[in-house]
């Protein structure tokens, strides 16, 4: 469980756009890693190249290596569809299946990925939704459709069903951008429990929230529009809140742009 | 300045009321007795005459009493609002007209028909202008027809759909997407001269009812083609991601998640193509042969159909014939109901509550 990420000089294109330029980034075991960084600075399409969930845009390439505990997962005999069941990722809208019910939802990962039994699958939904906080609000009524809970439910629901599948990495791309102060602090608690088992990458515009949850934060900047993004800084949280080591970082931090 | 400005909004908030005038309750439908009734009065002495007629002047008058009216009473914006929700009423009830019309006089002509002895005798050996007779015979034809055809048609048609939709890149999904749209153009008349060129004159097969489903199947298809896409299309590719990013093949997301979600109007364009192909007559005239016996092989001798019985029976002069004809469209149309009904409670019973 919970594998180290290092992206080595990573490019990554839709088309011939080059979006993001040269990220060289570690991600440590068992921490939260927060991305920052003014809109359309690419960090959603960073987080995405970590699973390689970036390629099922037409087009989309990267050039560079992501090691998962040394091993390359854009190497040429390594599957997408491996990766992603080791390198889980939750959306910045709640994305539940609508045509299945709360429990067929956690467990959609293992079923749509092969068969197993039933008991089986029941343990492992009990276990997520205990891990994803929403057990009690949903024990009763498993059967309904996923789409019949709140925002908030649903995301956390959308948590369980990325972590039933024991996945070793958690990405989340804004995953409380959606949701009203009460389901977000539902879920920055989650992730304060869920680091001690995954690595988590979180995606978040909320300064407050970058400082509150994670260990590590990654600041992301754009010289203009049309220019491919960069990683501008990463360090531990408290010093790119506190003294920051790029001056783009403390303005950013500070709130004077973006 | 500012002060000043914030002020005067504030007393003009005040000066203006909420409430506006409005046409007393009641008004409406008084306006339209008015001038059902100055309709009748102008139709008994003018030399002006016949039903619709009075019902489209009626309508007018209403129409026009009524909007001004509410010009005068409530204003500009009211008065126009009346009027357009007026003229939507009346379209509709006019694009009503046809088929209501239409549903009445066959189940007003085919009621008496459709009985049970109708219902599960043929026409064998009931003479041309003999009472009696039934659509057993045509109704096996057009359920088997309907059933080949659907079982070439629907599988072939969601295969292609999903290609273009999830596949389909480039030059061959457009020119795919350019010959379902001419297919879909394609008269019904000219599939059944395909068919009938290719299967019965160079293949040399006899006429069947598998030749005619054959033809049907070239009109099914594009329909189905087109209406599943659209539905695919408005799956959300959030789902799409959301599986994929468990870790799911792209196929088995296609199978468990997409079509699912689209389920319920992938099978109303299914039925709408069904219901499109079981009454077409002009393939049947080419392919089928006729015949007034009861024929359970689609693949061996002419087979009947109810499009092909109705369209015999009503070109006949004798009364008989003529009701026979209405029974066997009264038929038709329930099949196609049935048919429908079914299909919807199959799709809403997949659907989790
Ligand atoms: N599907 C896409 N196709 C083409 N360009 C895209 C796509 N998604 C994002 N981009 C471009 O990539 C850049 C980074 O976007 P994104 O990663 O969404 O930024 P962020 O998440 O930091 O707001 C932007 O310039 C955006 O226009
Ligand atoms: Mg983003």
């Amino acid at each position: 469980m919970a594998k180290r990420i290092d992206a080595r000089d990573l490019n990554i294109y839709y088309g011939s756009f080059l979006a993001v330029e040269s990220v060289c980034l570690s991600i440590e075991p068992r921490s939260v890693t927060a991305l920052i960084g003014p809109s359309g600075c690419g960090k959603s399409t960073f987080l995405r190249s970590l699973n390689r969930m970036h390629e099922v845009v037409p087009g989309a390439h990267v050039d560079g290596s992501v090691e998962l505990d040394g091993q390359d997962i854009y190497a040429d005999n390594v599957d997408p569809v491996t990766v992603r069941r080791t390198i889980g990722m939750v959306f910045q809208r709640p994305n539940p299946f609508p045509t299945m019910s709360i429990f067929d939802n956690v467990v959609a990962g293992l079923k749509l990925q092969g068969h197993r039994s039933k008991s089986e699958l029941n343990e492992i939904a009990e276990g997520a939704l205990r891990a994803a906080n929403l057990w009690n609000e949903v024990k009763d009524r498993l059967d309904k459709p996923g789409s019949s809970l709140s925002g908030g439910q649903q995301q956390r629901l959308c948590i369980a069903r990325a972590i039933a599948i024991r996945p070793d990495v958690l990405l989340m791309d804004e995953p409380c951008s959606a949701l009203d102060p009460i389901s977000t602090m539902a879920i920055e608690e989650l992730i304060e429990e869920l680091k001690r088992d995954y690595t988590i990458v979180i995606v978040t515009h909320n300064m407050q929230q970058a400082a509150r949850v994670s260990d590590r934060t990654a600041f992301f900047n754009l010289v203009a529009t049309g220019k491919p993004g960069q990683l501008v800084e990463v360090d531990r949280t408290a010093k790119i809140f506190s003294n920051p080591s790029v001056r783009a970082t403390e303005d950013y931090v500070s709130g004077r742009f973006g | 300045m500012a002060l000043l400005q914030a002020d005067s909004s504030r007393t003009r908030a005040n000066a203006t009321s909420l409430a506006s005038r409005t046409l007393p309750r009641g008004t409406v439908p008084g306006l339209g007795i008015a001038a059902c009734g100055l309709a009748a009065l102008l139709f008994s002495v003018a030399p002006f005459g016949g039903f619709a007629g009075y019902v489209v002047f009626s309508g007018l008058l209403f129409l026009v009493a009524q909007t001004a009216t509410s010009f005068a009473v409530e204003g500009r914006r009211h008065a126009v609002d009346r009027f357009a929700s007026s003229l939507v009423h009346t379209t509709f009830l006019i694009a009503l007209l046809p088929l209501l019309s239409v549903v009445w006089k066959v189940l007003a002509q085919g009621s008496d028909q459709v009985n049970g002895n109708f219902l599960t005798h043929s026409m064998r050996n009931v003479g041309v202008s003999d009472a009696g007779g039934g659509i057993y015979h045509s109704m096996v034809g057009t359920l088997l027809q309907g059933l080949i055809t659907s079982l070439i048609s629907i599988p072939l048609a969601l295969l292609v759909a999903v290609y273009l939709v999830e596949y389909g890149t480039g030059k061959l999904a457009r020119s795919v997407t350019f010959f379902v749209d001419v297919m879909t153009g394609i008269p019904s008349i000219v599939a059944g001269l395909f068919i009938y060129t290719v299967w019965v004159l160079t293949f040399g097969f006899e006429r069947s009812g598998f030749a005619a489903a054959l033809a049907l199947t070239i009109l099914m298809v594009p329909t189905v083609v087109r209406s599943t896409e659209e539905m695919l299309k408005l799956v959300p590719n959030e789902l799409r991601e959301a599986a994929y990013a468990l870790g799911v093949p792209k196929w088995r997301t296609i199978l468990r998640i997409v079509i699912p979600t689209a389920l319920p109007g992938i099978i109303t364009g299914i039925m709408l193509g069904i219901a499109r192909v079981i009454g077409e007559t002009a393939p049947l005239l080419l392919l089928l042969g006729g015949t007034d016996s009861i024929n359970f092989n689609a693949l061996d001798g002419p087979q009947s159909a109810l499009p092909l019985f109705i369209y015999d029976q009503a070109g006949r002069p004798n009364p008989e014939a003529i009701d026979r004809a209405w029974g066997a469209a009264l038929a038709l149309i329930l099949i196609v109901m049935i048919l429908n009904l079914v299909a919807r409670s199959v799709a809403r019973l997949t659907r989790v509550r």
